[in-house]
């Protein structure tokens, strides 16, 4: 079984961002950065699933400056095959450029499975698989949080409210992963050691055409400051009045 | 005048909350163009019943498409009557509910019409040529606002971003046959399964519970349970530490990489309160925490804190909520 995973770097989440002076972007200054949350999960499953399989190997792709390279050696220091960078300057906000590049790259790769994280973390539009899907004239399914694959087909679960769809189709097909599938491994000394031998291709990334322009990015207003009004069961009385009289929620 | 097409969500011959949403959304767009709203209403025989509840916020056509097969989401088919739709006619803006359907449907139908989308937008306005939204990104800790170049363009809202608002539309009734064979699909759901459907989801309830690692076992989320219960319209949330340690579902989980909300009220119980938890449920109007640690962070974003022993509090509090349920104020 041959996978691609498409990955993105990403910054961490655990901060207070800044804007940039354009106005338009988030200021990188001082951002640390790793593999997207649920790419790793992706990464993780792809990696299971070749190994379970007993054959197979798995390829990441990304897209973006030089410094992807160091999300997809973390990719290859757990036990990827190959990694392939699509370079551009910046990685676009439109989904569908993306896309358009990945496509480009994967249409003759004989991919059984090529994969994704549902959305990234910080763009959080999910929208990239959909379009290599349509380009590629390939099943897609969004967002499993179980994923076995059987010969020519495959089946998943995907969440949703109050439940889950169990999905089956066919191969080869596109999909994209939820929290909940795989937790990704820790790169080994040995895989971190491996991974710098292991190939990287670079190649100029083919962006398709932009449709969605980001005129802004701000903050969000913060929360008013909220108080402690007591400690112990003392303090039920006066939290019940609030509720009842000024939140009006009770 | 170009008009507004809104994909309705229905699930078990049900429409969803989220689907008045939508039309509310489609219905505000409309006004702004001068054009129709046509709602799209997909789902087994018998669901061209529900045509008239969305006329009531605001539907001028209802374009009902009835098929076995869709019972279940077939999201292939789906896309392919929507996508039909919109090439057939006169649309400048296609909604979808950014529910865990519309988050597949939505992309789905734009990649198929090579359209521009915005997924789960918390505002949206047409000024002119223009289809500005707001779209939340980096855990909502950045709003983005976006321009969606090209018609028609298409966007999902995320639940509860609109308030329902009843307007009388024409509310035509079209029939609408499948265009793609959804039995012949390459993606097919096999079943769907609920939990128990009494309980309020997470997406719609106006009061969330949520218990963290505070609780010290499975077993003591009856306490939230049961404060759950004194409200009656309050459902059942956890932490990722919780649902890491199968305490809960995944499915319960709220946070970063779960389910982002924002009630009315919000209790967060034996939470610390970390980065991870607090982009799920950062916007919620009311926060109240509870929690032994006064210097824990989630005492820095609740309107009210209560510092103690989450075994005492959370008694007291169900008490006091049943009360004050029984003897209105």
């Amino acid at each position: 079984m041959k996978i691609a995973v498409c990955i993105k770097r990403v910054p961490e989440m655990d901060v207070n961002f800044k804007i940039s002076p354009s106005g338009t972007t988030v200021d990188e200054t001082g951002l640390r950065w790793d593999m997207s949350d649920f790419d790793g999960y992706a990464v993780e499953a792809a990696l299971q699933l070749t190994e379970k399989a007993g054959a197979g190997e798995v390829h990441v792709i990304s897209l973006g400056p030089d410094v992807v390279q160091e999300t997809l050696r973390k990719a290859l220091s757990m036990g990827v095959a190959r990694a392939v960078h699509l370079k551009c300057d910046r990685v676009p906000f439109d989904g569908f450029a993306i896309a358009a590049a990945l496509a480009a790259e994967l249409k003759d790769g004989g991919y059984d499975l090529i994969m994704f994280g549902k959305m990234s973390i910080d763009g959080a539009s999910g929208v990239v698989q959909f379009g290599v899907a349509e380009l590629l004239g390939m099943p897609v399914v969004h967002a499993c949080s179980k994923l076995e694959i059987t010969g020519g087909t495959g089946s998943a679960r995907r969440e949703i409210e109050g439940g889950g769809e169990l999905v089956s189709f066919s191969l080869p097909a596109i999909v994209s992963i939820d929290e909940g599938i795989a937790r990704p491994r820790y790169p080994s000394l040995k895989g971190i050691m491996s991974a710098k031998k292991k190939p990287l291709d670079i190649k100029p990334a083919q962006l398709g055409a932009v449709r969605l322009t980001v005129d802004k990015v701000e903050l969000p207003p913060p929360r008013a400051a909220g108080r402690i009004i007591g400690e112990g069961a003392a303090a039920v009385p006066e939290l019940v009045q609030l509720l009842q009289n000024v939140a009006k929620v009770l | 005048m170009p008009n507004v097409l809104v994909f309705a969500e229905a699930r078990g011959g049900e429409l969803r909350k989220v689907a008045f949403e939508a039309v509310t959304a489609a219905r505000q767009l409309a006004d702004q163009s001068g054009g129709e709203v046509h709602a799209m209403l997909v789902g087994p025989s018998g669901i061209g019943a529900k045509a008239s509840q969305l006329a009531e916020f605001g539907a001028d056509v209802v374009a009902v498409s009835e098929h076995a097969a869709f019972a279940d989401y077939a999201p292939e088919s789906t896309a392919a009557l929507v996508a039909d739709r919109v090439k057939g006619g006169d649309y400048r803006v296609v909604i979808f509910s950014a529910s865990a359907q519309g988050k597949d449907l939505a992309p789905r139908t734009a990649a198929k019409l090579h359209s521009a989308i915005a997924t789960d937008v918390t505002s949206f306005a047409l000024t002119g040529d223009a289809l500005v939204v707001t779209h939340p990104g980096y855990t909502g800790k950045v709003l983005h606002t976006l321009t969606l170049v090209g018609s028609p363009a298409l966007f999902s809202v995320r639940p509860g971003a609109v308030a329902t608002k009843r307007t009388m539309g024409a509310g035509r009734v079209e029939s609408v046959a499948p265009s793609l064979d959804p039995s012949s699909a390459r993606v097919r759901t096999t079943a769907t399964i609920l939990g128990d459907t009494r309980k309020l989801d997470l997406g719609e309830a106006p009061i969330i519970i949520s218990g963290g690692r505070g609780l010290k076992a499975a077993e003591n989320f009856a306490l939230v349970e049961a404060l759950a219960a004194a409200f009656g319209n309050a459902a059942v949330g956890a932490t990722r530490a919780v649902t890491d340690e199968g305490w809960r579902p995944h499915s319960d989980q709220i946070g970063q990489t779960g389910r982002l909300v924002s009630p009315d009220l919000y209790i967060a119980v034996g939470i610390s309160g970390a980065i991870q938890h607090l982009a799920g449920m950062r916007t919620s109007k009311c926060i109240v925490a509870i929690n032994k640690d006064k210097e824990a962070p989630i005492f820095k974003v609740a309107d009210y804190g209560i510092v103690g022993d989450v075994f005492d509090v959370v008694p007291a509090l169900t008490a006091a909520v049943k009360q004050a349920k029984q003897s209105p104020h």
